[in-house]
């Protein structure tokens, strides 16, 4: 092969790319404040190696101290009528001698220590004639319990007697003691992996039912006419309105009987053997015909109004409950804690899960309504419907966001936030209904992938540390902040990687269960479920283990765990301390890395 | 009865997998669908069952416009529509009992099958389907556990529970052993003859096509070429449905 002779072009495109790197790099440099003169100062250096040593020394164990004094009298000055002699010593503990035993304010003299416990220290103190304690120096025994310093006596008003020179012995006592430090260390670690705990659980829980709705090859057979998109879109605000209001009326007219705690229980069973009796009535017969279709819807309707009932009563249980167990359980107070926060959480979801229940019954049904319509009219019939609710689905639709922009930005203009989108969205709806043929199936699944995934995605931009700011605003403070925001972080992440999950599954089985009549939820149960279980589990696992790192830094924001005692004592300067929560997390993470990769492999 | 008239399937993309096919296939029949790879039996198959969507064209059963019918009276047509597929499409982290079972879905109790809770009678008639084709001793074993024959013997089952009237099948023996091959067609020989099933297969093999279908169609690039008994099936015919290179064997 012959060579290929060096063109000059080529070497002028190296020569440029060297010096557009050198460039790069010069620029790099310069904006990250690179010095390295500041690594070679003195006074840096000193600092560096304090904290380091105080970072490898962390505050764990500690010996209590008992203290012994020896001391030698000193004057000072040196009486004028008498000589000063060497005092007599007991040398058979610890002594001390000095170069000499009276001298003016400000000499030196030599202090000697024998017989002192080798390799300890401890103050050299001058003791006024009144008892004040006037540091000399520090000593420190030599390995044969010897020591030898100079010290400058201190500046004081002469005095005729004799006042002292103090050592003082410190003994480490008894067995060693864990630190307070240690203590206070091991709580927020604990309170620390529990935060990630529950927000793994909260976020896996939500997670899931939203993975379908973020799965591609899910969604993508869902598709529906108009006729019945349009009335879904209509039915779902109306559900939703109507599940709050019923929420509230029952809970108003459910008052009286929730401040009893017999009434209650006795509501409770009642109405769960009636919810009972009400489901086998309504999902007993299979009949097609529009009498029993009546007759299931109706069933059905009294059957969930019921279970809200139930869980109404439930939550007021479980709160009076939880608040009389906190006392007598003593230790296991936490238990009642629990039924109590159970309790209250019931009292933020149940009026959620109803109105969204309330939606999707009168959404769904509505939209099957539309379907049937499409189904069975004739094509003019559908135009003219599809027209007419299209265009009140399109309203309706920018309605709504018309009020939420109007919450967020306060326009408080009812031409801006209302009329105006109102008649642009039916306007749209008109343009929809008008240029798609009458039956003709639009991508509704699709649609809903998208706009899940594109929530889904937003929300895992934002960090957990950046949520944790705004929940903190809004419960305060702590740990359960904290858990809020990783709890959205980790639903939002979760959601994702499941659905990906979802999306790679073999479509066989999926194929062949929808071939024998199988429902939509059934499908999923049976041919989806089965498959992802082990990945789901794997997941959730590693998201454990992401969250008990993320949680030991969200402190640092209020957000409750370790991070806000490490924070603290880094702007103590406490670094014996810091010491010791940096190295409570590394234990942690590096055990919990362990324990999910185990958990992974025996799952998977 | 059975009638497909004029049946296209365009795919997105362009792909023209279906080109105006009618036959139709009498209650009882064996039929057997015949073609080279990608000559449109799968989507042909699939259409039947509207688990692919036809593009044009009618399927009708018993009188009843198949294509016409909503999603939920669908889910009433595809239940007395049996299939079984060339890789046999069992979940395989699930039991064998439960892949069976799973055959049910379309007439149980919807709210009580989520939960996995079938009726005793469904448990009675499974273990009777798992007999039938001798497998009833690895109900609890996971599917993925059983051989390829043991496989499309649970598929075979699970299709059986849907008391079918039609059982669909797209290439049953294809990932077979000539010898599973046969057992496996026996089968649907014995479901068809005792108790007159309508069964449409699709096969590569001549000699299975001989052995076991009353009567044959042919594809090519989505075009009926041949309606007939097997015997009439010439190197001539031959010839026209699988090209003039084509060279038989077996």
């Amino acid at each position: 092969m012959k060579k290929k002779k060096p063109s000059l072009l080529r070497s002028l495109v190296t020569a440029l790319a060297v010096v557009v790197g050198i460039l790069a790099f010069s620029y790099g440099v310069q904006v990250t404040n690179v010095n390295f003169e500041t690594t070679r100062s003195e006074d840096r250096l000193t600092q560096l190696r304090r904290v380091v040593r105080a970072l490898v020394k962390p505050d764990i164990i500690e010996y209590e101290l008992a203290e012994t004094t020896i001391e030698i009298p000193f004057y000072l000055p040196c009486p004028e009528d008498q000589e000063v002699a060497a005092p007599e010593v007991d040398t058979s503990g610890p002594y001390l001698v000095a170069s000499a035993y009276c001298a003016s304010p400000k000499e030196t003299v030599i202090i000697e220590g024998y017989n002192f416990i080798p390799r300890t220290g401890g103050p050299l103190d001058f003791i006024t004639a009144s008892g004040v304690r006037k540091p000399l120096d520090d000593y420190r025994a030599n390995d044969t319990g010897y020591f030898s310093t100079e010290v400058t006596l201190p500046q004081r008003q002469p005095v005729a007697e004799a006042q002292a020179i103090r050592a003082t012995v410190r003994i480490r006592v008894g067995p060693p003691l864990i630190t307070e430090t240690a203590k206070v260390t091991w709580d927020k670690i604990v309170e620390t992996v529990f935060m990630a705990l529950l927000a793994t659980a909260i976020g896996t829980a939500i997670a899931i039912p939203i993975s379908f709705l973020a799965a591609r090859n899910l969604m993508v057979e869902n598709k529906s006419p108009l006729s019945s998109l349009s009335l879904s879109i209509i039915g779902w605000p109306i559900g939703i309105y109507l599940g709050l209001q019923a929420a509230s009326l029952a809970r108003s007219l459910l008052a009286p009987m929730m401040r009893n705690m017999t009434y209650s229980l006795i509501g409770l069973l009642l109405g769960a053997v009636l919810v009972f009796i009400l489901l086998r009535v309504s999902f007993g017969s299979t009949k097609q015909t529009i009498q029993a279709k009546i007759i299931r819807i109706f069933t059905l309707v009294a059957a969930v109004l019921l279970v809200l009932s139930v869980l109404l009563l439930l939550e007021s249980i479980l709160k009076s409950l939880g608040r009389s167990l906190i006392e007598p359980l003593g230790a296991f107070g936490f238990i009642g804690n629990f039924l109590l926060q159970i309790g209250e959480a019931a009292f933020l979801v149940i009026p959620a899960i109803t109105a969204l229940g309330a939606g999707a019954f009168v959404g769904g049904n509505l939209g099957k309504i539309g379907q049937t319509i499409s189904d069975k009219s004739p094509a003019p019939v559908v135009k003219i419907v599809n027209l007419i609710f299209s265009a009140l689905a399109g309203a309706t639709l920018l309605a709504l966001i018309g009020a939420a922009i109007d919450w967020f930005y306060q326009i408080g203009d009812l031409t801006k936030t209302l009329y105006w989108p109102a008649g642009i969205g039916a306007a749209i709806g008109l343009a929809l209904a008008i240029f798609t043929k009458p039956k003709q199936a639009l991508p509704t699944g699709l649609a809903v992938y998208f706009i899940t995934r594109t929530i889904l995605n937003g929300t895992r931009s934002v960090e957990s540390l950046v949520m944790a700011i705004v929940f903190v605003i809004w419960v305060g403070i702590g740990p359960f902040a904290g858990s809020l925001a990783l709890a959205l972080h980790t639903l939002a992440a979760l959601a994702k990687l499941y659905s990906e999950q979802v999306e790679s599954i073999l479509p066989g089985p999926l194929e062949a269960v929808t071939a024998t009549g199988a429902n939509r939820l059934q499908t999923i149960v049976y041919a989806v479920v089965p498959q992802i279980v082990s990945p789901y589990i794997s997941f959730t696992m590693y998201r454990w283990d992401i969250n008990v790192r993320m949680s030991t830094i969200i402190g640092f924001v209020g957000g409750g765990g370790i991070g806000f005692l490490l924070q603290q004592n880094i702007n103590l300067l406490d670094y014996r301390a810091a010491s010791v929560q940096m190295l409570a997390i590394a234990v942690v993470v590096a055990l919990m890395d362990y324990i999910s990769s185990v958990v992974r492999e025996r799952m998977v | 009865m059975l009638e497909i008239k004029n049946l296209t399937k365009v795919y997105e993309g362009g792909t023209q997998a279906l080109r105006d096919v009618s036959f139709s296939v009498k209650q009882g029949e064996f039929l057997a669908v015949i073609g080279l790879s990608g000559s449109g039996k799968s989507t042909l198959l699939r259409c039947i069952n509207r688990l692919v969507e036809p593009t044009s064209g009618q399927v009708i059963w018993n009188g009843e416009d198949v294509t016409a019918a909503s999603q939920d009276e669908m889910l009433q047509i595809r239940r007395k529509i049996g299939m079984i597929f060339q890789h046999f499409n069992l979940v395989s982290r699930s039991k064998v009992i439960t892949n069976v079972l799973a055959g049910r879905l379309g007439y149980v109790n919807p709210a009580m099958s989520l939960l996995n809770r079938f009726p005793k009678s469904d448990y009675e008639m499974a273990i009777k389907e798992m007999d039938r084709v001798g497998i009833a001793d690895q109900a609890f074993k996971r599917a993925d556990e059983l051989s390829g024959g043991q496989q499309q013997r649970v598929g075979i089952a699970r299709a059986m529970m849907q008391e079918p009237e039609i059982i669909l099948a797209d290439e049953p023996v294809a990932s077979l052993d000539p010898v599973l091959a046969h057992s496996i067609m026996q089968y649907l020989e014995t479901i068809n003859r005792e108790e007159g099933v309508m069964v449409l297969c699709s096969l590569h093999f001549l000699d299975l096509v001989h052995r076991y279908a009353d009567r044959a169609i042919a594809l090519n690039e989505g075009r009926l070429m041949f309606d007939g008994k097997p015997e009439e099936i010439d190197d001539e015919r031959f010839k026209e449905i699988y090209g003039k290179e084509a060279e038989r064997v077996g």
